[in-house]
């Protein structure tokens, strides 16, 4: 599929059981029919219950979040960037990219 | 012979092999031991069992070079940077087509396979130890600057030049004009330059034999002095600081690393570490994504998605610089 705005080619992403399209140029974003709602759905359930901090992992004792920058991504502590650094961000940290 | 006829990686691989052995001794390195660990832009570097030789890049200021060799060389810095060796004996050269060629022992490298064995508490160590440590005398070299905030506005020009096209170089230009210029006044310290976690290397733990393969337990060292010199130190956590606030080094690693900087006296942050760091990082994140624009441009591919991660928050930044500047004229 290609991007209406730029035409480059656009990547299908799955976030939360939500298909995306992304533009590999611009980074504009594509919705199907319906998707807006599921999102908007299941961001209410992220922050509606919120849950007494779920911290993950036991090996470290429960902390607060780093501060981060106001341009910092919106996931922090999420499993999300976790995935990009296991599957191919930590590599990129071995080089001057 | 004609020397110069041959190709620089195979006079790089003589000269590493002539560094490594007795003149006359016979070479007994493992296949293994043997070959190009890196051949870019920034240098070539080709290791011959226990030593790697390394070509510097082309334009290598002399002066500089030397006055960052003799840091390295420094007992002041020897529990932070690997030491050079000495350069092999004459006729050997110290450079190859003007590029200066150095010689250091050979440390195996943090494993790309491996996330979870990164040494980023000792990294932290390292960098606060470098950060607080006086800068010493180097006879007649001066040292120079340290390199990262020029690397950042040369990533800018070469993805100007080389991705004038591409959709999202709006974005990162964008986010390029947030910066202040001049950058805001820091102190000035040791700095590494170009820290990444491809920066460091086990030394070698105690003597090697000629050739054979020692014992590579020693502790972790900094590599690569090419951008090394005076600086506001914020610079050297500032690439971490980037994948952190772009959602791709987890939190948790990045209070590992940060914290490890602090209780080892790390200098370059205060109370609010962002205060410092908000810029070196923003500046880090638009180098990171002009470089993706230009080798992907330059390789005829999209974007992947580490990459689109980069551009992302080159949108955030320059959005945020959209919103102040619109309450404040408001």
């Amino acid at each position: 599929m290609q991007c209406p705005k730029c035409h480059a080619a656009m990547h299908t992403y799955n976030r939360n059981g939500v298909q995306i399209e992304q533009c590999s140029g611009c980074r504009g974003i594509f919705l199907d029919y319906g998707e807006l709602e599921a999102l908007t759905r299941l961001e209410s359930q992220w922050v509606q219950p919120a849950p007494p901090a779920p911290q993950a992992p036991q090996a470290y004792p429960a902390q607060p979040a780093p501060a981060a920058p106001a341009w910092g991504a919106p996931q922090h502590g999420g499993h999300h960037g976790g995935g990009h650094y296991r599957q191919r961000g930590f590599g990129r940290m071995l080089f001057s990219s | 012979m004609d020397s110069t006829a041959r190709p620089p990686l195979d006079r790089l691989a003589a000269l590493a092999s002539a560094a490594a052995h007795r003149p006359g001794a016979p070479c007994r390195c493992a296949n293994g031991a043997v070959g190009v660990l890196a051949d870019r832009d920034d240098g070539t570097v080709v290791r011959h069992g226990r030593l790697v030789a390394k070509a510097h890049a082309p334009g290598t200021d002399p002066e500089a070079h030397r006055a960052r060799l003799a840091l390295a060389a420094h007992p002041d810095v020897a529990g932070v940077f690997l030491p050079p060796l000495p350069p092999p004996p004459a006729p050997a050269p110290d450079e190859l087509d003007g590029r200066p060629v150095t010689v250091w022992p050979y440390g195996p490298s943090v494993d790309p396979a491996d996330p979870d064995a990164a040494p980023w508490e000792e990294a932290a160590r390292l960098l606060a130890l470098l950060h607080r440590t006086p800068p010493p005398p180097l006879g007649a070299d001066r040292l120079p600057e340290m390199r990262a905030p020029v690397k950042a506005a040369l990533a800018v020009d070469r993805m100007r030049r080389t991705a004038p096209g591409h959709p999202a170089l709006a974005t990162v230009l964008a986010a390029w004009r947030s910066l202040p210029d001049p950058a805001p006044a820091a102190p000035r310290m040791l700095c590494h330059g170009d820290f990444h976690l491809g920066q460091l290397v086990r030394a070698p733990a105690g003597e090697p034999a000629d050739g054979a393969g020692p014992a590579h337990t020693g502790p972790w060292r900094l590599i690569d002095i090419d951008d090394s010199g005076l600086g506001d130190p914020a610079w050297d956590l500032a690439r971490p600081a980037a994948w952190f606030a772009a959602g791709i080094l987890p939190p948790e690693v990045w209070s590992r690393f940060l914290g490890a900087y602090q209780e080892a006296g790390g200098p370059a942050l205060g109370a609010d570490p962002w205060l410092r760091l908000d810029v070196p990082a923003r500046a880090l994140t638009v180098q990171t994504a002009a470089l993706a624009l230009a080798k992907s441009t330059a390789e005829g591919r999209p974007l992947d998605e580490v990459e689109g991660v980069m551009i992302d928050t080159c949108a955030r930044i320059a959005a945020q610089r959209t919103d102040r500047g619109a309450s404040a004229s408001a």
